[in-house]
């Protein structure tokens, strides 16, 4: 996948307003994923260049955050919960039920690029097993029914 | 005549339609002609009762709950709005015998404020603890903490005073202030709960810790799942500092605190304090060795505080009623309160602040109301996915440190996670060996690889090869991984696994004379 020229306008932008922050990094890649989707890995040198580090140590930092995406991902990314208090409460029939749904598995897009499926590991709703979080909104108590709906209201 | 409505807008409460609700409110008021004035306060903490309204009446708050958008009609025909009967009325709610039985200190304004308006901050004694730091020297604000007995909420139970003091007695230029708020641990909430609900406690925390370091600057590394918690932490800043609670010269004494908030990464190992801090200065999150401390060398290689985000919203009330007061609460070596989150399959779900002491069971049974699914619970996880399995003959243990640790179990950030009979506890071990393969920094060998064979092990001995050897295996490479991490990633992995093997063997398909071996 190639870069759009749009993408590399706003991954410059970002890398010059960070320049002289401390520990830019988190700060940088959060911008650039925040503006574009995701990551290029053709940013990368550039990347490095401007703060001082090889293009090994960013390719290094980008891979060890779960949070950060090297591809585009879907419209909506939808995670669910894997974590103990959502599994007392039946999220691994619930995850086998989205999967189905979308056809996908997990860090997969459906066909019609409208989901991304990704599982995440608590998001501080353990009140209300199981949750979900599409895009930044969580759902609580999520049914097979709840998703339904939210998936269908998403298209 | 105008009537004040409370509805929250903690997340959890939002995971359960409270903005949808509030929406409604608000057009169903205006059509009626009834002037209400909406304020968004955070939670009370029962969840169960959630999206939980309130109303301002002679009698204090009333509470409504759980309302749905169904229910707004019907509560308008009881005119609800004046605290008047409703099925779903709760009556006072500061008698609800759930928040009655608790003894919140830290927790004193979560869900009684709006949390962004200073002023309401201000008027239930927000800054009183600040105020009175900011007259003593550092040596004795550090003292209070160290009074008070506090130790680190976030898990791992260090003297949060010693701390402060190491920090205060090493000379330096620069020194920083951590928050830790990379609330990983699956069944916890409570940081989230203090950082949307309550978020001028957190700062206060933060500029008194640097008041008695002498540190001038802050951050918050805040985990990336808590978007909520970002946007509210912000904004708070923003209105402190324009109160001139931070900044230059802070309430017109020589100190200055800069503060800001730091987005993670969706990385746990980040929650460890050497890997945040690795991950704070723009590198991958790999645990550092220990020593030296990140007390003496810490941020940039500069003396720092990492401190979880209770530890630090405990600090204002201390300074505020005394270190007395705070140690008063509390049993043996674990004194004050402890923010216990009740997570899983429980009927009634939520915060409890309360003294240490407090039984398991009672938790469990007299605040969670059993089993969500009627079923006997079988077993709960306590203190994360780090945290052993108790099963039933230990509910009765006093939640304490001390008491925890003699079982082999935690209570780490006070979260509880409850099962009922129908989980598999072998497929909950082997979970643990593969969250910790998924999270593992991978700077150690027990750690990295350990967590893959573990799982493989647990495999062998469920597919019924060579169990009697595999089990061995599994036990011993447990022993490897406790005795030979460089953090407690590795290093604590095991207790889930091992007290799932040794309460549940049927479980893995082990004779149980078999696990007494």
């Amino acid at each position: 996948m190639t870069v759009s020229k749009k993408e590399l306008d706003k991954v410059s932008e970002c890398i010059e307003r960070f320049k002289d922050k401390p520990g830019a990094l988190l700060p940088l890649m959060h911008a650039i994923q925040d503006n574009i989707g995701y990551i290029p890995e053709d940013c990368y040198p550039q990347i490095a260049k401007a703060y001082n580090h090889s293009v090994a140590e960013v390719h290094g930092f980008v891979t060890f955050y779960h949070h950060f995406r090297r591809h585009p991902a879907g419209k909506n990314v939808l995670q669910i919960c894997r974590a103990e208090s959502c599994q007392s409460m039946g999220s691994e029939a619930l995850e086998a039920h989205c999967k189905q749904t979308l056809g996908i598995d997990y860090h997969q897009t459906s066909e019609d690029n409208l989901i991304t499926l990704e599982p995440i590991y608590c998001l501080g709703n353990c009140a209300c097993s199981p949750a979900v979080m599409i895009n930044d909104q969580v759902i609580g108590r999520v049914t097979k029914e709840k998703i339904n709906n939210l998936i269908k209201k998403l298209k | 005549m105008s009537y004040k409505i409370y509805i929250p807008i903690d997340s959890t409460a939002k995971s359960l339609g409270a903005n949808e609700v509030a929406h409604l409110i608000e057009l169903k008021a205006q059509s009626r002609k009834i002037d209400l004035q909406i304020i968004r306060n955070g939670s009370r903490g029962l969840f169960w009762l959630e999206p939980m309204l309130e109303v301002e009446t002679d009698q204090g708050r009333i509470a409504y709950g759980p309302v749905t958008e169904n229910d707004i009609e019907s509560l308008f025909d009881a005119e609800f709005f004046m605290g008047k009967a409703h099925p779903l009325c709760l009556g006072v709610t500061e008698e609800i015998d759930w928040l009655k039985k608790q003894e919140r200190l830290t927790f004193a304004r979560v869900g009684v404020i709006d949390p962004i308006n200073i002023k309401d901050y201000e008027k239930h004694d927000g800054f009183k603890g600040l105020k009175k730091a900011i007259q003593l020297k550092p040596n004795e604000i550090v003292k209070e903490v160290t009074d008070s007995g506090l130790r680190g909420r976030g898990g791992a139970a260090f003297p949060t005073g010693i701390k402060w003091q190491t920090v205060h007695d090493v000379p330096s230029d620069k020194k920083y202030i951590v928050c830790n708020a990379d609330e990983g641990d699956s069944g916890t909430y409570s940081d989230r709960m203090i950082m949307e609900n309550d978020p001028f406690v957190l700062i206060e925390g933060m500029i008194i810790a640097g008041l008695a370091v002498g540190a001038d600057k802050g951050y918050i590394y805040l985990r990336s799942e808590y978007p909520d918690a970002l946007k509210v932490l912000n904004e708070a800043i923003e209105t402190a500092k324009q109160n001139n609670y931070l900044g230059q010269n802070i309430l017109g004494s020589q100190f200055n605190f800069e503060l800001e908030v730091t987005r993670a990464a969706g990385a746990y190992i980040c929650g460890e304090e050497t890997s945040l801090l690795e991950s704070l200065e723009g590198k991958r999150g790999m645990v550092r060795y220990k020593p030296p401390l990140p007390a003496i060398e810490g941020l940039y290689g500069k003396p720092t505080v990492v401190n979880n985000v209770i530890s630090l919203a405990t600090v204002p009330i201390i300074l505020d009623k005394g270190a007395k007061h705070y140690a008063d609460f509390g049993m043996g070596r674990s004194k004050g309160t402890l923010p216990i989150q009740l997570a899983g399959n429980l009927k009634k779900t939520g915060l409890i602040e309360k003294a240490f002491g407090i039984t398991l069971r009672e938790l469990l049974y007299e605040f969670g109301g059993g089993s969500a699914t009627g079923k006997p619970i079988k077993a709960a996880q306590v203190g994360g996915p780090l945290g052993a399995f108790i099963p039933e003959a230990q509910f009765d243990m006093p939640l304490d440190y001390e008491t925890f640790a003699k079982v082999n179990a935690v209570v780490g950030h006070g979260g509880i996670v409850a099962f009922d009979d129908t989980v598999d506890m072998s497929k909950m071990a082997r979970y643990s060996f593969e969250f910790c393969a998924i999270e593992s920094c991978g700077k150690c060998t027990p750690c990295r690889i350990g967590s893959t064979r573990g799982m493989e092990v647990i495999d062998k001995i469920k597919s019924g090869i060579d169990v009697e050897k595999n089990e061995k295996l599994l036990r011993d490479l447990s022993e490897t991984m406790v005795d030979g991490s460089l953090c407690a990633m590795g290093g604590m992995t095991p207790f889930p696994v091992i007290s799932a093997l040794n309460y549940f063997p049927a479980d893995f398909g082990l004779d149980k004379d078999l696990s007494k071996a």
